[in-house]
């Protein structure tokens, strides 16, 4: 069954990306909110916000990208959702296909659609005055690791999609991740805290994965926050893929 | 024993429950290779049930199914590569259009030339005109007809439908019908449940009636009518029935049934 994994999940992936092609709607709701914060924070809060020498923008563009990501996974559960409950997941399971391709479809989707929003966000902070001294290598750091971030996001989107209930449901867990960043260094330093939030905003994922994507974006060196950072992603996505496909095994014998 | 002298399907002391519900408490059945057998049975008699566990979506708790000559649970995949499934709710892709449908189903059959078979099966099932709209802005009956459809891509031999025609006007119904016994006639074994007495009747090479988790009558619409006393003979005024003066009236000319009478009240119409 293995042998057609990769051929089912490409056909699958075209399915899903078709969708998306034909409501791109989604794709631009997921940059809009995004998009909308980040004038909000630097034409509005940001002057009062005080990160030294940096430019506002330069600085929260990273947790700006992760909320991208956050708010984009909702609809990979979403679309998951609507297909279990329309009759077609049952058609895909009696079918002799691989049956994980109708997971990784989803997935794949999911990669390709939080690229193009990420791209039109990075855009938009190109027209407010982002600028970066970040080389090749650093870009393809920064790349690499918002698109672990997403996959790691993503098989959680897929936990979210295969047990909800309701089609509100499916989308309601991406909440938290969308909040996650607050509580992090994306929008001020975490010194200003009080000790209990400091403590907690220095040791969650979001602030190593912002502050080395933000010492890419400024050619500084990123230190032990790269390797944070991975490792959070990494361990997200493990911990995911694993409870994604039990569930889903459980949901269809 | 050869692969064509066992039934298409065979069901042996099929037992499921969900919690304390007892949906299914012991089901036998064969279906003969190339015949359309009906499931017959009230809402929740289980029926559903019986044709998930048989295409391998849903494990029994106890009992035997064979499709094919392959077991459901030990072989499910060599099932999944004999049967085709249409559900109780129509499971086509509402964003794609009609034939991207068929062409998905095609692809992931591992056909050749999906393009083909996909135009094949649009005009074989008068979806031609429709073949570039959205599924979603197709009528009940086309939406049943696209499905069966793209059930038949890679012409597996064993096709199971789940109440096909539920919910469908009577003139989608008719077109359903139709398509099920063109199914028949090309060699397919074909099981259909249903809560319609006369659909049973219409389409069905044998019957069997599951009530309350377990087949109470198994036979051909002949033998079930055995089992009542003889008929007795009466007189009675042959009047239309409203299915048979709704269709007279709007002009269906498709697939009315044999049976229907010459429309009669077409002045008043």
């Amino acid at each position: 069954m293995t042998t057609h994994l990769l051929g089912d999940t490409a056909v699958l992936t075209g399915r899903s990306l078709r969708h998306i092609l034909r409501s791109p709607d989604t794709i631009i709701t997921t940059a809009v909110t995004p998009i909308a914060l980040m004038l909000m924070f630097v034409y509005v809060f940001g002057g009062a916000i005080d990160v030294g020498p940096e430019s506002y923008i330069d600085y929260m563009l990273p947790g700006i990208l992760l909320i991208t990501i956050a708010s984009g996974i909702a609809y990979t559960a979403y679309r998951l959702f609507l297909d279990m409950q329309g009759g077609i997941f049952e058609r895909f399971q009696s079918m002799p296909i691989a049956r994980s391709g109708v997971l990784w479809g989803h997935v794949l989707t999911s990669m390709v659609a939080n690229a193009v929003s990420l791209v039109i966000v990075v855009g938009v902070a190109l027209i407010m005055g982002f600028r970066t001294g970040a080389g090749v290598l650093e870009w393809l750091a920064v790349i690499g690791m918002l698109l672990l971030f997403t996959l790691a996001l993503t098989w959680i989107a897929v936990i979210a999609g295969l047990s909800a209930k309701t089609v509100d449901g499916a989308s309601a867990f991406s909440y938290p991740l969308i909040f996650l960043p607050f509580i992090s260094s994306a929008f001020v330093p975490t010194e200003t805290m009080p000790a209990p939030v400091r403590w907690f905003a220095e040791n969650q994922p979001v602030t190593s994965i912002v502050n080395s994507t933000r010492a890419l974006f400024a050619g500084q060196p990123v230190g032990t926050d790269i390797w944070v950072a991975l490792a959070w992603c990494v361990g997200i996505l493990i911990v995911a893929f694993v409870l994604a496909m039990n569930i889903y095994k459980r949901k269809i014998s | 024993m050869t692969a064509t002298q066992t039934p298409a399907i065979r069901v042996a002391g099929l037992e499921k429950s969900f919690k304390d519900l007892h949906v299914l408490r012991g089901v036998d059945f064969d279906v003969a290779r190339g015949s359309i057998f009906a499931l017959l049975g009230s809402n929740g008699a289980g029926k559903t049930t019986v044709v998930r566990i048989l295409s391998t979506l849903l494990k029994a708790d106890a009992g035997t199914a064979t499709v094919n000559g392959a077991d459901v649970v030990g072989q499910a995949a060599a099932v999944r590569e004999s049967i085709s499934l249409t559900g109780q709710f129509a499971a086509v892709d509402e964003v794609l259009t009609g034939r991207e449908n068929l062409i998905l189903i095609a692809k992931l059959r591992h056909m050749k030339d999906p393009g083909a078979i996909a135009d094949a099966l649009l005009a074989r099932f008068s979806l031609t005109d429709a073949a570039g709209r959205k599924t979603g802005t197709y009528s009940g009956g086309m939406r049943r007809r696209l499905d069966i459809s793209m059930s038949l891509i890679g012409d597996p031999p064993v096709i199971f439908l789940d109440e096909p025609t539920t919910g469908l006007d009577p003139e989608a119904r008719l077109e359903v019908w139709e398509a099920v016994r063109e199914l028949a006639r090309g060699g397919t074994t074909v099981l259909l449940t249903t809560q319609y007495l006369d659909e049973a009747e219409q389409l069905a090479d044998r019957i069997a009636i599951l009530h309350q988790g377990r087949i109470i009558a198994n036979g051909t619409l002949a033998q079930l009518k055995k089992l009542l006393p003889p008929a007795k003979v009466e007189y009675v005024e042959k009047q239309p029935t409203l299915e048979e003066v709704f269709l007279a009236i709007i002009g269906s000319d498709a697939t009315a049934p044999a049976t229907a009478p010459a429309p009669t009240s077409r002045e008043r119409s």
